[in-house]
């Protein structure tokens, strides 16, 4: 049963309708050699019945590990609700609204999650969601550059705590309109920007993380003031539940943020193997037309009646095409739903709760991990739930081990941070109990005393 | 229709040209064009001091229905922008040749009169569209 609803007869009719002489007419524009002749390395079709089989077989490969990677995406506890509300139909079957104003409870869904993330990042305006973290990156810088039209340099300040694959999209995606990322250098001992900042060109933007990759606390205020004060802009990129602790970027500095942008997915998306995840965007109001997406408003109707409308949508691509503020403007319509019921179930006061606890938890782990011989902190200062720590060996093979013994250990931050050495990232976040922290500790305290890695 | 203002250069983007006293161009948007986009709720305008090359943006206007650029229709360099419009660009809707203007450019040479409109070709482009 193939599920396609038209027969060969239809297929031909249309063919005919459009005067083209078989499918394959339709994909002539692609250049012959990027065509592919045959798919070798597909195996051929497999009955429902044994693909599910594969499938659970490949599942049960993975194990139920206890997870302790950070590194961009968290282990969070997502409330039953959260998903048996964002699959009804009325939310799961939804789309980007074309005729938007006819689905009045996607629009004020979207108004709410927009609010409840301007709160959250202390800005004025959110844009209703970006892909992920690393495309908000992108479309942060390609609005700063819009936005600082005084600036022409087109050269973007990246602190040393700024993901490094948000960066390789970055540059993927602006790098085509002569945007440019340059590094801010480290301190070995803070693991944050070094002291003396450079006195050269301005930059047109500076994009500050907080909590750094690698797991520190920046001094956001001393950055967001020194970059204000060379007139550049001031990209604020943070994790949105430690927003429930740590001061919003909207108030860093004198004058706060002008772009707030992250990752959306601890707001109550699983980590599901790395997506799907969603971008979030804020901005001061003054800058509010540069934002790409969409924005959801609350109006009146004729009769007088609250309702919800699309605004600034004449810089959007169906109207603007080739000139709009971004053409990947769509938004992660599920995700934000799920993060909208998460963030109005939990409510701040829960929100600032799972914070603590997973502070506390890491807290606890490292200190558990650190009275390990061989496993020292990497930096000195505050963190929040992801902390840096320096192994007497190779990372990787300490890994290969825990994963044996069921615990993802960890991020190896050697392949992106190469002058760390031996570095492994780790957090635990709420959902880990006293007794599973015990659980790694003595298990990394075993791979460590059988001499993982030592040799390597 | 109104009548077109007689001592005005036009282009076929809808735009039109004023040479001031002082040498300086004086650009707009037409009284059609306000009425076909609608009205306006932002003014992006370029800074003083750029230059501008014919044929390529200036600057964008935003109405509720679509924001569309405007077009340099000579070369030079902008000596002013209607500053006005920022808070309140419905000025454009109100008064299209007088102070809804929207930058001052002073030219770069002589101006090519041959590549901008009559007024009567103008109206003439206008009359074409209608049909």
């Amino acid at each position: 049963m193939p599920f396609i609803p038209h027969t060969e007869k239809d297929t031909e009719e249309m063919l005919e309708a459009i005067g083209a002489p078989d499918l394959d007419a339709l994909f002539d524009e692609i250049p012959k050699d990027l065509m592919i002749e045959s798919l070798d390395g597909v195996p051929d079709a497999m009955s429902e019945m044994a693909i599910k089989r594969l499938m659970q077989e490949r599942a049960a490969q993975d194990g139920a590990p206890m997870c302790f990677i950070g590194a961009g995406a968290y282990d969070h506890h997502v409330p039953q609700a959260v998903w048996d509300i964002a699959t009804r139909s009325e939310f799961y079957t939804a789309y980007t609204p074309y005729q938007a104003e006819a689905s009045q409870g996607t629009l004020q869904t979207i108004y709410e999650y927009q609010t409840m993330i301007a709160e959250l990042t202390g800005l004025d305006v959110s844009n209703a969601s970006l892909y992920d973290g690393a495309s908000a990156l992108a479309e942060a810088a390609l609005m700063a550059v819009r936005g600082n039209r005084k600036n022409k340099s087109g050269r973007i300040l990246l602190a040393p705590g700024v993901n490094p694959t948000y960066e390789k999209v970055a540059a993927v995606i602006a790098g085509a309109q002569n945007i440019t990322f340059e590094r801010l250098e480290m301190d070995s001992v803070t693991g944050n920007t070094v002291a003396d900042l450079p006195d050269d060109e301005a930059p047109v933007a500076i994009a500050i993380q907080q909590p750094s990759f690698p797991g520190t606390l920046e001094d956001v205020d001393r950055l967001t003031d020194w970059a204000h004060e060379r007139g550049a802009f001031v990209i604020g990129i943070v994790n949105p539940t430690s927003l429930a602790l740590l001061k919003a970027p909207g108030h860093w500095g004198e004058a706060g943020v002008d772009i707030a942008c992250g990752e959306g997915q601890p707001l109550g998306v699983p980590l599901s193997s790395g997506g799907p995840y969603f971008g979030f965007m804020t901005c001061k109001q003054k800058h509010v037309r540069q934002m790409p997406g969409r924005i959801i408003g609350r109006t009146t109707d004729l009769d007088g009646q609250p309702g919800f409308t699309l605004t600034l949508q004449a810089r959007e691509q169906h109207i603007r095409r080739s000139k709009a503020t971004s053409n990947i403007c769509t938004n992660q319509g599920l995700m934000v739903t799920a993060a909208t019921i998460y963030m109005a179930l939990v409510g701040f006061h829960g929100l600032r709760s799972i914070a603590c606890r997973s502070h506390q938890n890491t807290a606890r782990l490292v200190d558990g991990l650190t009275a390990l011989d061989g496993v020292e902190r990497l930096f000195e200062g505050p963190y929040f739930h992801e902390v840096a720590l320096r192994l007497d060996r190779p990372v990787g093979a300490v890994l290969e081990a825990l994963s044996e013994r069921n615990i993802l250990g960890g991020f190896d931050l050697q392949p992106m941070y190469p002058d760390l050495g031996n570095a492994l990232l780790v957090c635990a976040t709420e959902t880990k109990t006293d007794a599973d922290i015990e659980a790694f500790v003595a298990a990394l305290g075993e791979v460590l005393a059988e001499g993982n890695g030592r040799s390597a | 229709m109104s009548e077109l203002p007689g001592d005005l250069m036009y282009t076929s983007e809808h735009e039109w040209l004023r040479r001031e006293d002082d040498g300086s161009i004086s650009i707009g948007v037409t009284d059609h064009a306000q009425a076909a986009l609608g009205d306006f709720v932002y003014v992006e305008l370029p800074e003083v001091g750029q230059d501008v090359e014919s044929g390529g943006d200036m600057a964008v206007v935003e109405s509720v229905k679509a924001a569309s650029d405007v077009y340099a229709p000579i070369d030079g360099k902008v000596v002013a922008v209607n500053d006005g419009l920022s808070d309140d660009p419905e000025t454009i809707n109100s008064d299209p040749y007088g102070e809804g203007w929207i930058v001052k450019i002073e030219p770069a040479g002589e101006i090519d009169e041959g590549a901008l409109l009559t007024p009567d070709a103008y109206q003439a482009l206008l009359d074409e569209e209608e049909v």
